[in-house]
C-alpha cells in the first residue's frame, strides 16, 4: 500500500540525506519533487499546495539548514507533517454504554461498503463482540444476499427482509432486533449513493436520525482521485460522519485521496482494508503509516499483530529450541503455521523495517501464499524420524515425499538445503552474530524466481 | 469519432432491425425522466464545477496566471499532471507563436487538443463476428455488472441483436444473482455459474450456448480484481484463451470498465489489464457525479485505449456512446 508514493519521496529524501550540506535550491528542488510525488498519487491539488508550503517553510525557516544533518533534518520534517496530514495520532471508534453500539456504514457506489461491512465485523467478532449486520442495500441487485453470505462467514447475525421495505425501516427493525438479542454492535450496510443524489442523502439522514448511530463511517475507495474531496465534504454535510475506512489499499493506488480527506473534513481514517479475505482489515495508525509511506517500517503494528496471533508459549519455546540449535521440521512447521496465522505473507512483511525493497523482490519472484502450502506439504509428507532429523531423507525417501506432496524431487532436495542453512543461521544469531533480516527471510521462505 | 449507437456499433453484414425489448419504463418505473433531460442534467454537473474553476476571463488574459490556473483544474479533472503538462504547454506554444489567437479560439483549440486525445485509436464496437465475443474486465466496483445489464439492452433495443450474458463472476458473494437480475430486466439469456467454479468453464459454456441457439453477441461479466493480483490477472488470461481456443479467434472486444472517480490509478489499471488481455476501450462509468474522469484522457493519450462508452446513471437506459468533443467541452466549460 501506498508503495509507488513512498517509493518516490524515498527516492526524493534519500536525496536530500545523503547531503552534508543544504540550500534553499536544493530544498525548492525537493519540494517539486514532493509536489509532483503527491500530485500523482491523487493527494487533492490544494492539499498538496498547503504541505508542500508547510514543509518547506519549515524546513527552511527553522534553522533545519544549518543543523549537523539538515538532510535528516527534512525527512523529520516531512514524516511530521505526513502523520499530521493523515491525522495525528488517529482514532478509535467509540462504544456506547448501553448495548447496542450502532456504526452507520455510507459511501458511494462501488467503493466496497458490503464488503467492509463484513469485514468490521469479522474484526469486532474477534475483539470477542456479539456483532449484527443488518442489510439496508435495496438498491443493488442481490447486495442483500451479498452481505446475508459474507455477514454468515464473519460470525454475525444477518438481519435482512429483502428489498421490498424502506431501507429506514429495515435498519430500524434491525436495532429492535440487536436490542433484543442482546448484540455487542450493529452494522448497518446501505445503498452505494451519489453525493448530488439529494433523495438518497435525505434518506441515509433519516436512517441516521432514527437509528442514532454512533459512529457513521465512510467508506472511501483508495482509487479515488480529485474528486475524493468533493465526496467527503458532501457526506460530511448530510450525515456528519465521524471517520473513513479507506478500501482497496491493497492494489498500487497510492492511496492519496486517504490523506486527503482528513485534510479538508477532519475526520480521522480509522480502518484500511487491504484484501479481499474478511480477515484484511486493519486498524489505520496516521503517525505509523507516515512512517511506512518514507521506508522506516511499522514495527508497532508487527508487534501487535503478533501479540495477538501467536501462542506466547509455543513461541517461547521455538526460541529455546533454535538457541540450542535442537530446532527440528516439526518446530519449522509449527513456526510456519504462526507466521501464517498473522495473515497473508506480504502484508506482514510489509511492516518489517528495511523490508520495503525485499518485498518487491519477493513479489515480483511470486512468493505467496501457496509457496507456504507447498512447504507444509512437504514436511506433512515425512515421517517423524526425518522431521526430527532431515540428514536421512535421500534419494527413495525423497522421491516419497515429493509423491506424497504433490511436488517434485527438486523441491524436497531445496526444502532440506534450506533447512539446513536456516539452522546455520540460527547457531550465527545465538552465538549473537545476527544476519540482516532480508538474508534471513530470503533463506527461511526459500524464494524462487521465474 | 463515433456520436450516436448506429455509428458505435460496428455491425458488418448484419442489417440493424428495430429491437423487441422492454421497455425501460418498465423495467425501472420510478426513471422515467426523459433521458436528454438526465444526459443534461449529468454533464451540466461536470460543467458547472469545472466551469467555475475556469471563468471565462481566463482565456482572455491568457497570461502565467492563466496558464497555472488551467493546469490546476485539468489536474482537478483528474487529468493527470503528465498530460496536462502535455496538453497546456502545446496550447501555450500555439498561443505564442501566433497561430491560436484571442481568447474564444484558445478555448476552442484547448476542447480540440482534449477531444483528439480522447479519440485515439478505433472508436467503433466491433460486432461483425456471430456471435461477437465481448469481454467486460476491470477493477473491483466501477460498475462491470451494470454495465454489462445496460449494454445488454442497449444491443437488442438499438440494433436487434440477441444477447447471450455469460456470469463468469464467479468469486464476489451473489455477482451471479446480480446479473441474473440484469438479464431479466433486459429480458435476455444468460449462462450462470456457481459461486467459485472455474471462470473459464462458464465463458465456454456460454459461447456454447449461443451458437446453439444463435446468438448475436456473448457478453462476458468478469470477476473485478486489482491488477496487482498476479494470480487473478492469470485467471483472466486464461478466460481470454479459452475463448481463443473456442472460436478460434480471440473476444471481438475487450472492454475495460473504469469508474471516473478513479485518480492516476487508472493509467495503471488499463495498462496492466491491457498487457494481460488486450483491452480495445474503456467503458467511462459514474459520469453522473461531480467526477470528471480525466483519468480517461490520459489513458486514450498514454496509451492509445479510446473510451467508447459512458455511464450517467442507475436506469438500464444510462448507457451511451461517447462523445469526445461534448465530453472535452465539458471539460473546459463551455
Amino acid at each position: 500500500m501506498f508503495d509507488q508514493l513512498s517509493e518516490r519521496l524515498q527516492g526524493t529524501l534519500s536525496d536530500l540525506r545523503s547531503r552534508g550540506k543544504l540550500t534553499e535550491a536544493d530544498v525548492d528542488k525537493a519540494m517539486r519533487e514532493i509536489r509532483l510525488a503527491l500530485l500523482e498519487a491523487d493527494v487533492n491539488f490544494k492539499v498538496t499546495k498547503k504541505f508542500v508550503a508547510d514543509v518547506r517553510e519549515q524546513a527552511i525557516g527553522s534553522g533545519v539548514l544549518e543543523s549537523l544533518d539538515p538532510g535528516q533534518m527534512v525527512v523529520k520534517v516531512v514524516n511530521e507533517q505526513l502523520a499530521e496530514l493523515m491525522g495525528g495520532s488517529g482514532r478509535e471508534l467509540v462504544f456506547a454504554s448501553k448495548a447496542p453500539t450502532v456504526i452507520l456504514m455510507a459511501g458511494l457506489q462501488g467503493s466496497g461498503k458490503t464488503t467492509a461491512t463484513a469485514k468490521l465485523a469479522k474484526h469486532l467478532r474477534g475483539e470477542d463482540k456479539a456483532v449484527g449486520v443488518a442489510a439496508c442495500d435495496t438498491q443493488r441487485p442481490a447486495a442483500v444476499e451479498q452481505l446475508t453470505k459474507l455477514g454468515e462467514q464473519a460470525g454475525a447475525t444477518v438481519y435482512a427482509q429483502g428489498t421490498d421495505r424502506d431501507p429506514v425501516d429495515i435498519a430500524e427493525w434491525a436495532l429492535g432486533q440487536a436490542r433484543a438479542e442482546g448484540l455487542d454492535v450493529l452494522i448497518i450496510d446501505t445503498a452505494g449513493r451519489l453525493h448530488i443524489d439529494q433523495e438518497l442523502m435525505d434518506q441515509l439522514a433519516e436512517i441516521k436520525k432514527r437509528t442514532k448511530p454512533h459512529d457513521v463511517l465512510l467508506v472511501v475507495d483508495a482509487m479515488t482521485g480529485q474528486d475524493a474531496v468533493n465526496v467527503a465534504e458532501q457526506f460530511a454535510e448530510a450525515t456528519e460522519f465521524d471517520g473513513v475506512l479507506m478500501s482497496k489499499l491493497d492494489g498500487d493506488a497510492r492511496g492519496g485521496a486517504a490523506l486527503s480527506v482528513k485534510a479538508v473534513t477532519g475526520k480521522p481514517i480509522l480502518y484500511v482494508s487491504t484484501g479481499e479475505k474478511l480477515e484484511q482489515l486493519e486498524r489505520f495508525h496516521p503517525d505509523r503509516m507516515a512512517q511506512r509511506i518514507l521506508g522506516m517500517g511499522d514495527v508497532l503494528s508487527l508487534i501487535e499483530k503478533a501479540e495477538k496471533d501467536l501462542d506466547t508459549s509455543e513461541a517461547e519455546e521455538l526460541e529455546r529450541k533454535m538457541r540450542q540449535d535442537q530446532f527440528t521440521l516439526d518446530d519449522f512447521l509449527k513456526q510456519l503455521k504462526q507466521v501464517r496465522k498473522m495473515g497473508p505473507l506480504t502484508s506482514v512483511l510489509g511492516m518489517v523495517p528495511g523490508m520495503g525493497k525485499a518485498m518487491k523482490e519477493l513479489r515480483n519472484a511470486d512468493l505467496d501464499d501457496r509457496e507456504l502450502d507447498r512447504l507444509e506439504a512437504m514436511i506433512l509428507s515425512m515421517t517423524p524420524e526425518e522431521r526430527a532429523n532431515p540428514d536421512v531423507i535421500r534419494g527413495s525417501r525423497r522421491r516419497r515425499i515429493a509423491a506424497g506432496s504433490g511436488t517434485n524431487v527438486q523441491a524436497v532436495k531445496q526444502l532440506t538445503k534450506q533447512f539446513d542453512q536456516m539452522r546455520k543461521m540460527m547457531k550465527m544469531m545465538a552465538s549473537g552474530k545476527m544476519p540482516s533480516p532480508e538474508s534471513m527471510i530470503r533463506g527461511q521462505l526459500g524464494t524462487r524466481r521465474r | 469519432m463515433p456520436t450516436t449507437w448506429a455509428e458505435l456499433l460496428d455491425l458488418g453484414d448484419r442489417e440493424p432491425v428495430a429491437g423487441d425489448v422492454a421497455p425501460a419504463a418498465a423495467a425501472e418505473p420510478k426513471e422515467r425522466r426523459g433521458i436528454f433531460r438526465r444526459l443534461r442534467e449529468s454533464l451540466a454537473t461536470s460543467r458547472e464545477a469545472l466551469g467555475a474553476e475556469l471563468s471565462s476571463s481566463l482565456f482572455e488574459t491568457l497570461d502565467t496566471e492563466a496558464w497555472e490556473q488551467l493546469e490546476e483544474a485539468l489536474i482537478m479533472a483528474d487529468v493527470g499532471a503528465r498530460t496536462t503538462a502535455e496538453v497546456v504547454g502545446r496550447l501555450e506554444a500555439e498561443v505564442e507563436s501566433g497561430r491560436v489567437e484571442g481568447g474564444e479560439a484558445a478555448r476552442a483549440r484547448l476542447v480540440e487538443l482534449l477531444a483528439d486525445l480522447a479519440s485515439s485509436g478505433r472508436g467503433t464496437i466491433d460486432l461483425r463476428p456471430s456471435p461477437a465475443v465481448v469481454l467486460v474486465v476491470g477493477v473491483n466496483g466501477t460498475g462491470k455488472t451494470t454495465s454489462v445489464g445496460k449494454l445488454a439492452w442497449h444491443l437488442q433495443k438499438e440494433a436487434g441483436l440477441s444477447v447471450m450474458l455469460a456470469a463468469a463472476d464467479t468469486y464476489r458473494a451473489a455477482a451471479v444473482e446480480q446479473l441474473g437480475t440484469w438479464a431479466e430486466r433486459a429480458g435476455c439469456e444468460i449462462v450462470k455459474a456457481e459461486t467459485g467454479q472455474d471462470a473459464g468453464a462458464v465463458v465456454f459454456d456460454a459461447i456454447s450456448a449461443a451458437e446453439a441457439r444463435g446468438s448475436d453477441v456473448v457478453l462476458i461479466d468478469t470477476a473485478g480484481r486489482l491488477h496487482t493480483r498476479n494470480d487473478l490477472m492469470e485467471e483472466l488470461a486464461k478466460v481470454r484463451r479459452v475463448i481463443d481456443k473456442r472460436i478460434g479467434r480471440g473476444p471481438a472486444e475487450t472492454l475495460i470498465v473504469v469508474d471516473a472517480t478513479t485518480g492516476q490509478n487508472g493509467l495503471r489499471q488499463a495498462k496492466v489489464f491491457s498487457d494481460a488481455v488486450e483491452v480495445t476501450g474503456v467503458v467511462l462509468t459514474k459520469l453522473d457525479g461531480t467526477a470528471k474522469g480525466g483519468i480517461a484522457l490520459a489513458i486514450a493519450g498514454e496509451l492509445g485505449i479510446p473510451v467508447k462508452l459512458i455511464g450517467v446513471g442507475e436506469g438500464i437506459e444510462d448507457l451511451r456512446p461517447f462523445d469526445a468533443r461534448e465530453f472535452s467541452a465539458a471539460l473546459v466549460g463551455e
